[in-house]
């Protein structure tokens, strides 16, 4: 293991993340902020590499961040968008990714609408493969960001109460979140209404509750999901204006939380759904940090996968 | 020699004549006779499998009845029983026909077909369940689809009641699965994919023993698995209900944490549970909750498993590796050497009504010779089915069927 080089080959969960990665991405995360900030962002560090962003399902927040993250370090990146199951379009997805394969990529940037799709993309590629979101599974890239931005403003992750509010069940960002604070010695509640809290949920928790106000009660971070109306469909609850009423954050909740309470948001937030307006433009709110920061974490990942020297298979 | 029907465990000879069991002694002369040595071996009624998909007409890709039952041969099958979901659906006599013709011409195992409980595996109106009594089914189900509506499956209880077919349950309610790929439990929370709950398995097998107790007749469960199901089963059963029931060694042999890596080779439906059911399954077959060992081999095509877990078709391959999965429950002591051939020959011979699973003379001579200690290794490239979908690819066996005997004649021999 080299100091430059992440501890494994990919980052498809963030049980691939060691706690001495965490800090190493932390360091490098910082520095790649401060390129952010020049006038020329741009270091040479992937000159001459190629990176792919293979992404099959729309996403152009997170998508463009991974994107402007390559350009700065200098690498050549492609965007392949193959919406829904490569099946269903008649190639299929190892036809398409051997294609890929050919065309020697550095490395892989995936989303999938399907929880696995990176474990078996990797057993077709030789590059590493970044998840940039698989089905319902994880969201690393996702969860470092959070981490950078929560160490911005608290300095550290020791004995933070964080809470994590809402459709649990699908999220991505809770899944990934949950994996790597319990490492970190961190305190998690997760909270939201009871058909969209997965069975056995509190094996990955500290806490779970119901209840919006327990959830925010002395918590140092509250961390929001947005409720997607597909689920209305799903039959977990009746409507956008019990789940708001329930579940929203509003500054008066915000007032059982714990002094100096940051407010974060994967995004995109629903105004007025999960998150209050006077709460997403508020003083609490470090929404718009997390997408810069996002940029920062995507170069890190990248320079420590690629660039950082001797790669090593664990 | 093991016989279940009669209760013999003991060295014997077994004389075949004409594709009859002829003597059974101690010691038989016979000069001209070719002479098969079993010693060290055991030898049974040939073994049944009555939960199999050849998969012809329809999806020949997949499998077809001459690969299929090529493929219960090497695993020591000398009968199979085929699932309706072939295209077109057997719902109908000229489908039974054709099956039943393919079998006879190409089969190497005794092909009994199961014909469809309702047109299409649609559950809406019932199939020719008369006219496919009379082209030869042995038994009715929708298997690949659960019979939702309860009045269908009463009036299927009914009708089926007349010519004595069984009826076999896929107990899965759809509303309750929804879209679940695996067991909702811990390793479905972890991995982020959806979840089928045991309860989609129970409330049909509560409903269904219901159904069968109101209209006396019989209903058999296929591939339970879950502790739940057994319970209620057991209850059943001590209640007088017609009630029988099979498990997939998948079922007792894995738990939804073969799914930890996605591989598509453990998506099945229903889905590998937790070790509290593997373990009641294991009770079921010992106490005789459980009736049968039957494998639901359900080959697919290789690209139709190479994709993302929630596009992976449900089912994986079994014929070729039930007999060494049971055997390890002989190992473990969870079952005598008897109760296994019992739940493997005799017991699903009787639940789909025909005259096999025993050694007596004049029974029909199907044979099984198995070796309970051959090593061998699980290499599905070998497989004489066409179907490569297994999760036990690699694993190390020990025991196998040495020899298949159908109709008086080897139809198999193990070569190492």
């Amino acid at each position: 293991m080299t100091d430059k080089s992440l501890s494994r080959r990919r980052l498809v969960s963030m049980s691939d993340v060691s706690v001495e990665d965490v800090q190493k991405i932390m360091t490098a995360t910082s520095a790649m902020k401060e390129v952010s900030e020049r006038d020329i962002k741009k270091i040479p560090v992937l000159r001459g590499k190629t990176v792919i962003n293979l992404f099959m399902e729309p996403s152009t927040r997170t998508r463009t961040s991974f994107e402007i993250a390559g350009k700065r370090l200098s690498a050549d990146v492609v965007n392949i968008s193959a919406s829904g199951s490569s099946v269903s379009k008649g190639e299929s997805l190892k036809d398409m990714v051997n294609n890929l394969t050919a065309m020697k990529p550095d490395l892989i940037v995936l989303r999938s609408p399907f929880s696995g799709a990176p474990y078996i993309v990797s057993k077709w590629i030789a590059c590493p493969v970044v998840n940039a979101g698989d089905g319902r599974h994880e969201h690393p890239s996702q969860s470092l960001l959070d981490l950078f931005t929560i160490l911005e403003a608290k300095k550290s992750f020791d004995k933070l109460n964080i809470s994590i509010i809402g459709d649990i069940l699908n999220s991505r960002v809770a899944r990934s979140n949950m994996l790597i604070m319990r490492k970190l010695g961190i305190n998690i509640t997760v909270c939201g209404p009871a058909t969209l809290l997965p069975k056995y949920i509190e094996n990955m928790a500290d806490r779970v509750t119901t209840s919006l106000k327990e959830a925010v009660t002395g918590a140092d971070v509250v961390m929001m999901l947005r409720i997607q109306s597909e689920r209305l469909n799903e039959k977990k609850f009746p409507n956008l204006r019990e789940y708001s009423k329930l579940y929203c954050l509003t500054s008066d909740t915000l007032k059982h939380a714990a002094k100096g309470v940051i407010v974060m948001h994967p995004g995109p937030i629903n105004r007025g759904v999960e998150i209050s307006p006077e709460v997403a433009d508020g003083p609490w709110s470090v929404i718009l940090d997390q997408v810069t920061n996002g940029v920062a974490v995507r170069m890190a990942i990248l320079y420590l996968l690629l660039g950082g020297g001797l790669q090593e298979t664990n | 020699m093991i016989d279940p029907a009669s209760g013999v465990d003991a060295v014997r000879d077994v004389l075949i004549d004409g594709g009859e069991i002829s003597i059974i002694e101690k010691n038989i002369q016979a000069e001209s006779a070719k002479v098969i040595d079993a010693k060290g071996k055991w030898v049974t009624p040939g073994l049944l499998d009555i939960h199999v998909h050849l998969r012809e007409p329809g999806y020949e890709y997949k499998e077809t009845i001459e690969t299929g039952t090529h493929s219960a041969a090497a695993g020591g099958f000398t009968s199979v029983a085929c699932m309706a979901n072939t295209s077109p659906v057997n719902d109908c006599a000229s489908v039974t026909d054709y099956i039943k013709g393919v079998a006879k011409s190409k089969g190497m195992v005794n092909v009994f077909p199961i014909g469809a409980v309702t047109h299409g595996l649609k559950g809406e109106s019932l199939a020719d369940i008369a006219e496919m009594a009379e082209a030869g089914v042995v038994a009715l189900s929708d298997d690949g689809h659960c019979v939702m509506n309860p009045s269908t499956l009463r009036a299927a209880l009914e009708y089926a009641g007349m010519f004595g077919l069984p009826v076999i349950e896929h107990a899965e309610d759809t509303h309750l699965k929804q879209n679940g790929v695996m067991n909702e439990g811990l390793v479905s929370t972890e991995l982020g994919l959806a979840g089928n709950p045991r309860i989609a398995e129970e409330t049909i097998i509560a409903r269904d023993v219901l159904l069968a107790e109101y209209t006396g007749q019989h209903i058999h469960f296929a591939h339970v698995s879950t502790a739940g199901s057994v319970e209620i089963i057991r209850q059943a059963k001590a209640h007088g209900v017609k009630v029988t029931a099979e498990a997939a060694p998948h079922h007792f042999t894995l738990t939804d944490e073969a799914v930890r890596k996605y591989d598509t080779n453990a998506k099945m439906a229903p889905p590998l549970r937790e070790k509290g059911d593997v373990d009641a399954i294991k009770q079921g077959l010992a106490d005789g909750a459980i009736d049968c060992i039957a494998s639901d081999h359900a080959p697919h095509g290789i690209a139709e498993k190479e994709v993302e877990f929630d596009n992976a078709l449900f089912g994986i391959v079994g014929l070729e590796t039930a007999l060494p999965l049971s055997l390890n429950l002989v190992r473990e002591g969870v079952l005598t050497p008897m109760r296994l051939i019992e739940t493997m020959s005799l017991n699903p011979a009787r639940v789909i009504g025909v005259k096999r699973g025993t050694l007596e003379p004049g029974a029909v001579a199907d044979v099984t010779i198995i070796d309970p200690d051959a090593e061998w290794t699980v290499e599905p490239s070998r497989f004489k089915s066409k179907g490569r979908n297994t999760p036990f690819a690699g694993w190390k066996m020990k025991g196998r069927a040495v020899v298949t005997i159908v109709k008086g004649k080897v139809v198999y021999e193990f070569e190492g």
